[in-house]
């Protein structure tokens, strides 16, 4: 299935981020935290990777590491054939964390502006853009309001549309919808794949949600704690037209239960 | 007139009380009261003695009532009774002209404008020293130790020396009196401001790393606007202790102007109805500060997205 994809699209091949031997320890007062153990991973331009595992394996570590917010201490990695501080200078990628990280004092069509306004576009293009990617996360009309006066669910969608409002593409997500209740995810989910569908974005996007990672990647990195590692990388290409009830068909049931054997292989690895 | 309406009507309509109660003019009301009370006992109490003394050396007889009625009569009273400085106040404040020497409006406004002199300086000190202290590690660790030590020395020890060494170099009036309110209102801003521009969460400050932003695009887009709510807490502390600052400096200044001039004017001449009607102006002018102040704060915070 991988070579097919290779001979089929040349192009969608391309790698964008390349992570070799890579490992991260914390100093700690008491011992070393090994977060992250020879790591290697490749992901290919147009890829949807999910990295699933357990808290404390190293997921958000090793996104961290590729948006260079981290930096690690063996090994390397490459992001557009750069180093990752050089790619966050050529601001490569768009971040979206765990929670919506909203400024409280700028309005929703501010906030999605804060990027364009940094990187220095004129007001006629930011006001264009920010329209533009509201529209696109359904939350055209609410463009005046303040953070406080959306529910969650919109309050990420709005930290969405801020980090695809400078037109990265790379989009790294650390559990965007973790927080969220799971009809607003469900929902959430299918409009990212929409989105993902339509903008041919490279994504990398952490769960700890097996259905979520199964429905949305077209690759599952499976990893395991203490120390952070990589158990299995899952192809998962389900029908790209894929609805929220694709998760019933007997392809979607048989991927979750390799990607649920590898955590638990994982686990009992580590007992 | 509030007796009256706190018990008054409260025994034919028993609802009356609960629904004062339930505002807020209610409970100001009765503390009010309270206060006019005890001042008015404090009154006859402290000035019992001296009275007492008097009528005994003339052999006159007296009685409570008398005393209750001189005591609140005296021309240099140990505590004058409220309605002595109330008509003190009235006469100074609004029987004269705003120009004259014993307007308490004059000397009111000599005091305001060195306290806002005063306030516009330590303010902007305060910040740009919060601003170091954030960005500079060294500033953090030597400078903190200087401020707080700063603020240990009286300042009525070192307010005439400030005076005397200024006027020695020519600067007289305004600024020396501004300088010891800059002295001590910077504190509370800087204090307030290192905490407000290190309030932004870990969250907010990645989100600005992975646009690469500058340390002065930090600092305007989120730095700033983060610690606003913390500036105006520290400002309407600073307003106050910027007004006291004034009034201090005020006092060895050979007492020309000002609310601080006739708090020392009265002690000279034993004028208690003056001072107390003076400290009352004081009081008055540290209220309408403080106050403006949380108006500008909520102005400023509505516009800035704050919940209402």
């Amino acid at each position: 299935m991988q070579q097919g994809e290779t001979e089929t699209a040349a192009e969608e091949a391309r790698p964008v981020i390349k992570v070799e031997n890579l490992s991260l320890t914390f100093q700690t007062a008491d011992a070393p935290v090994y977060a992250l153990s020879e790591v290697n991973l490749t992901i290919n331009a147009g890829d949807f990777v999910s990295f699933i595992g357990p808290s404390g394996c190293g997921k958000t570590t090793l996104l961290r590491v590729i948006a260079d917010l981290e930096r690690q201490t063996a090994g390397a990695i490459s992001v557009n054939g750069v180093s990752p501080e050089e790619a966050r200078r050529n601001r490569a990628y768009g971040y979206v964390f765990q929670a919506p990280a909203l400024y409280p004092w700028r309005t929703v069509e501010r906030n999605v502006m804060l990027p364009l306004e940094i990187m220095g576009m004129t007001a006629a293009e930011r006001q264009e853009r920010a329209a533009r990617y509201l529209d696109l996360v359904n939350l055209g009309g609410f463009e005046k309001k303040f953070p406080w006066q959306l529910s969650g669910g919109m309050q990420q969608r709005v930290s969405i549309a801020r980090a695809l409002s400078f037109e990265p593409e790379l989009l790294l997500m650390d559990e965007p919808f973790g927080a969220l209740d799971e009809i607003t995810r469900d929902h959430l989910n299918e409009q990212l794949l929409r989105l993902w569908e339509r903008t041919g974005k490279t994504v990398v996007f952490v769960t700890h949600s097996i259905p979520e990672a199964v429905f949305l990647s077209s690759k599952i990195v499976v990893m395991s704690p203490r120390p952070g590692r990589i158990i299995d990388i899952i192809d998962c290409n389900l029908p790209p037209d894929r609805s929220l009830d694709s998760r019933e068909s007997n392809e979607f049931a048989e991927i979750a239960h390799r990607v649920r054997e590898g955590l638990r292989a994982g686990h009992s690895y580590d007992d | 007139m509030t007796i009256e309406a706190l018990t008054g009507p409260s025994q034919s309509t028993p609802g009356l009380l609960s629904r004062v109660f339930a505002g807020r003019s209610g409970p100001l009301a009765v503390v009010c009261l309270a206060i006019f009370v005890l001042w008015y006992l404090g009154t006859v109490w402290l000035n019992a003695p001296l009275l007492i003394d008097r009528y005994e050396r003339s052999g006159e007889d007296w009685s409570i009532s008398r005393l209750a009625g001189d005591a609140m009569a005296m021309e240099r009273p140990i505590l004058p009774a409220p309605h002595q400085v109330a008509e003190e106040l009235n006469k100074s404040i609004l029987q004269r002209k705003v120009t004259s020497k014993r307007s308490l409006i004059y000397h009111g406004w000599v005091t305001l404008s060195s306290t806002l002199l005063g306030f516009a300086m330590g303010t902007l000190l305060g910040i740009v020293l919060a601003v170091g202290i954030v960005h500079v590690n060294t500033l953090d660790r030597s400078l903190l130790p200087w401020i707080i030590a700063s603020q240990t020395i009286p300042i009525l020890a070192i307010a005439p020396m400030i005076i005397v060494v200024l006027g020695n170099i020519g600067f007289t009036g305004l600024v020396p009196k501004a300088l010891i309110s800059m002295y001590l209102c910077f504190f509370p801003v800087a204090i307030g401001m290192v905490k407000g521009l290190r309030s932004p969460d870990p969250l907010q400050m990645d989100l600005m790393r992975t646009y690469s932003a500058s340390k002065a695009q930090v600092f305007w887009q989120l730095r700033w606007p983060s610690s606003v709510p913390f500036l105006f807490a520290s400002l309407k502390v600073a307003i106050a202790i910027s007004l006291v600052g004034a009034i201090v400096g005020e006092l060895p200044t050979g007492a020309q102007a000002g609310i601080g001039a006739r708090l020392l004017v009265g002690s000279y001449y034993g004028q208690t109805v003056q001072i107390w009607a003076a400290l009352l102006t004081a009081a008055a002018m540290a209220g309408m500060l403080v106050a403006a102040m949380g108006g500008i704060e909520k102005l400023v915070l509505r516009r800035s997205g704050a919940r209402p």
